[in-house]
């Protein structure tokens, strides 16, 4: 995950806490969004940025998941044409993985 | 309208195994944190030979020895699977050896910041001497009575902190910082900055070589590759372009830096071609260098899973834009696609922006685009650090849309990937796989008859500046020449503008039936 995001991410967590904070993920891939996933929950696996170590705790979905919280005209502008092309049961099975 | 063509393009590669090494800014990163690193020890081991990256098929296609069509039936792994017949010099450019190339730094180096050891430096010469394009390069002789010893390189690198050149393993040179504070010229910029320069030389003396141009007969030049050069008051001040004109002997051209980050190659080729179609100049030439900050960009993944480190070469292209000559393929500058500030972030917004909106402005489906070429990066060096088969979503992508419109069935979608699709054959060099890797294999395949037109498709990260959260991107249709050129063009019935008219009443009629 994106040095910079985690940083980003860090900072959100200090300021608000866990509690009422989700992350919401786009990644195109299984495995990317999944490393994504645990490295908000558990912390950073790869060791490489300011994650590392640090287990938020913080729950992610992947925007997939979350079709029935978006307005229908917004998803159909946005991401139905992703959904036609990305493997989204594999997405969502990794993701889901971290949040249990 | 008189649409300006593709005249001419050329392709160069540098293999770069050592400054993989000590220049990639992965490498130098973790050279920060931990210079005992398990992934710098275990680095080297993976580094390729020249003669592998010579046969490498994707390094094949990209100088034109093999299509993409035939790189597509060429088993993966291709690093196991060299492409027959591979050799050094291609159709549209060559491949050439690091050592090759740090004589040619030293030559563009206007500022003596290369500094070469004496026993290196000679053996160069002579090769550089009896190389066809550069033998007659001005500054050649800059190679004669300038090395150095290897004790001096010694102290530069390690009490001035110069950069170190390497070749075979043992110290070739140093590339020397050109100001004692200020950052914008450090030793790691300048190198960047001067191999930048060197390879971009080297794809516009290809271009030179290999096609009829003369240095003298370009008007313009563009340069689109993703340095910046420039000292602590203007970092970002140029010009590279008018420094690569320089060495070829463009001595009629001024020229101008375009940035975009992977888009500025696409962009480049749409200025060119507006101001060759206005009439400001006959003859401009779009000039991307090779970036040494990506070389191993991904090289931790590529350790980690056995695999050779990808990621060495750098890549360099130009391309010759210029008035219409009645036979080669034009740009159709009445649909160029744009991804607009409000356009949206979304991949499908991008998409739409870039790829649909210009097609339905001059009445074109999707299907009727004979290739597509959006980021054309190698999937073998994207799958392993997990960013997936880059072109191929594009393609699915691309697909998808053409389903959402009606252009195509949903059971068809992976069909149409496999008909206006290829694989991906550049290397990860940023702006280099943006498209711009494929003119050279759509002029010609437009000139053999074998494809109407192509989608050249460039797109650009924006985020990474931390200036804004915007996409960029850009798109230009290539397409057979009518054979009508400039002189006979404006006259009379305009075919192509005529569709575009017909299909534009068209549509406004169902939107006043749908109203």
């Amino acid at each position: 995950m994106d040095l910079e995001n985690q940083a980003r991410i860090k900072e959100l967590h200090d300021k608000y806490g866990s509690e009422d904070l989700i992350v919401v993920l786009g990644g195109a891939e299984a495995e990317a969004s999944g490393l994504a996933a645990e490295t908000v929950a558990t912390g950073d696996p790869t060791f490489a940025g300011p994650l590392s170590g640090v287990p938020l705790g913080l729950k992610a979905y992947h925007i997939f998941e979350l079709k029935e919280e978006v307005p229908a005209e917004v998803y159909e502008e946005q991401i139905s044409m992703m959904e036609m092309v990305l493997d989204v049961d594999e997405i969502i099975n990794e993701v889901k993985t971290y949040r249990q | 309208m008189s649409f300006p063509v593709v005249k001419g393009t050329a392709y160069a590669l540098v293999h770069a195994g050592s400054m993989l090494l000590y220049q990639g800014s992965t490498q130098m990163t973790e050279r920060l944190k931990n210079a005992q690193s398990d992934h710098l020890r275990e680095l080297p081991a993976h580094l390729r030979k020249y003669e592998d990256a010579v046969g490498y098929p994707p390094n094949q296609a990209y100088i034109g020895n093999i299509t993409p069509d035939e790189l597509k039936e060429i088993p993966r792994p291709w690093h196991e699977n060299p492409a027959a017949g591979a050799g050094r010099d291609g159709k549209y450019g060559e491949i050439m050896p690091e050592d090759e190339f740090f004589g040619l730094m030293k030559i563009v180096d206007s500022f003596d910041l290369v500094m070469l050891e004496e026993a290196f430096q000679d053996a160069v010469k002579e090769k550089l001497q009896a190389h066809q394009i550069l033998k007659d390069i001005r500054d050649i002789n800059k190679l004669e009575g300038t090395a150095c010893s290897a004790a001096e390189i010694q102290t530069l690198v390690a009490e001035h902190g110069a950069q170190p050149l390497y070749s075979g393993g043992k110290p070739a040179g140093c590339v020397k910082k050109a100001h004692e504070f200020d950052e914008a010229l450090s030793s790691e910029v300048m190198l960047g900055n001067l191999a930048n320069k060197a390879s971009a030389v080297l794809a516009l003396r290809l271009l030179l070589a290999k096609t009829d141009l003369r240095p003298e007969e370009v008007d313009y030049i563009v340069e689109c590759s993703e340095e910046a050069c420039g000292d602590m008051n203007q970092r970002g001040g140029g010009n590279f372009a008018k420094a690569i004109g320089e060495m070829c002997g463009c001595i009629n051209a001024t020229g101008s830096d375009t940035r975009s980050f992977c888009a500025g190659p696409a962009h480049s080729l749409v200025e060119a071609a507006a101001l060759v179609q206005s009439g400001i100049y006959s003859n401009v030439v779009v000039v991307g260098g090779g970036s040494t900050a990506k070389l191993g960009m991904n090289s931790r993944d590529h350790v980690k899973k056995g695999l050779p480190a990808l990621e060495d070469m750098l890549g360099a292209f130009a391309v010759h834009i210029s008035a219409n000559d009645g036979a080669s393929p034009v740009i159709r500058t009445d649909a160029i696609g744009r991804h607009r500030i409000g356009s949206g972030a979304s991949p499908q917004a991008v998409m739409t922006a870039i790829v649909t909106d210009p097609l339905d402005k001059i009445g074109y489906k999707i299907t009727d685009i004979d290739r597509y070429a959006p980021e054309l990066q190698n999937p073998e060096i994207t799958e392993p650090a997990g960013a997936g088969n880059v072109p191929l979503a594009n393609y699915k992508m691309i697909s998808a849309l053409a389903v959402k419109r009606g252009d195509l069935q949903k059971a068809d979608l992976m069909k149409a990937v496999d008909s206006f699709g290829m694989p991906g054959f550049a290397p990860t060099q940023g702006h280099i796989p943006s498209g711009a890797p494929f003119i050279g294999h759509a002029r010609e395949m437009i000139l053999e008859g074998k494809i109407e037109r192509a989608m050249i498709i460039g797109k650009g990260s924006l985020f990474l500046g931390r200036l804004t959260n915007l996409f960029d991107g850009v798109s230009l249709i290539i397409e057979k020449n009518s054979g009508r050129g400039a002189d006979t063009e404006d006259a009379g019935f305009d075919e192509e503008q005529a569709r575009g008219m017909i299909a534009e009443a068209l549509r406004d009629f169902a939107k006043a039936f749908k109203g």
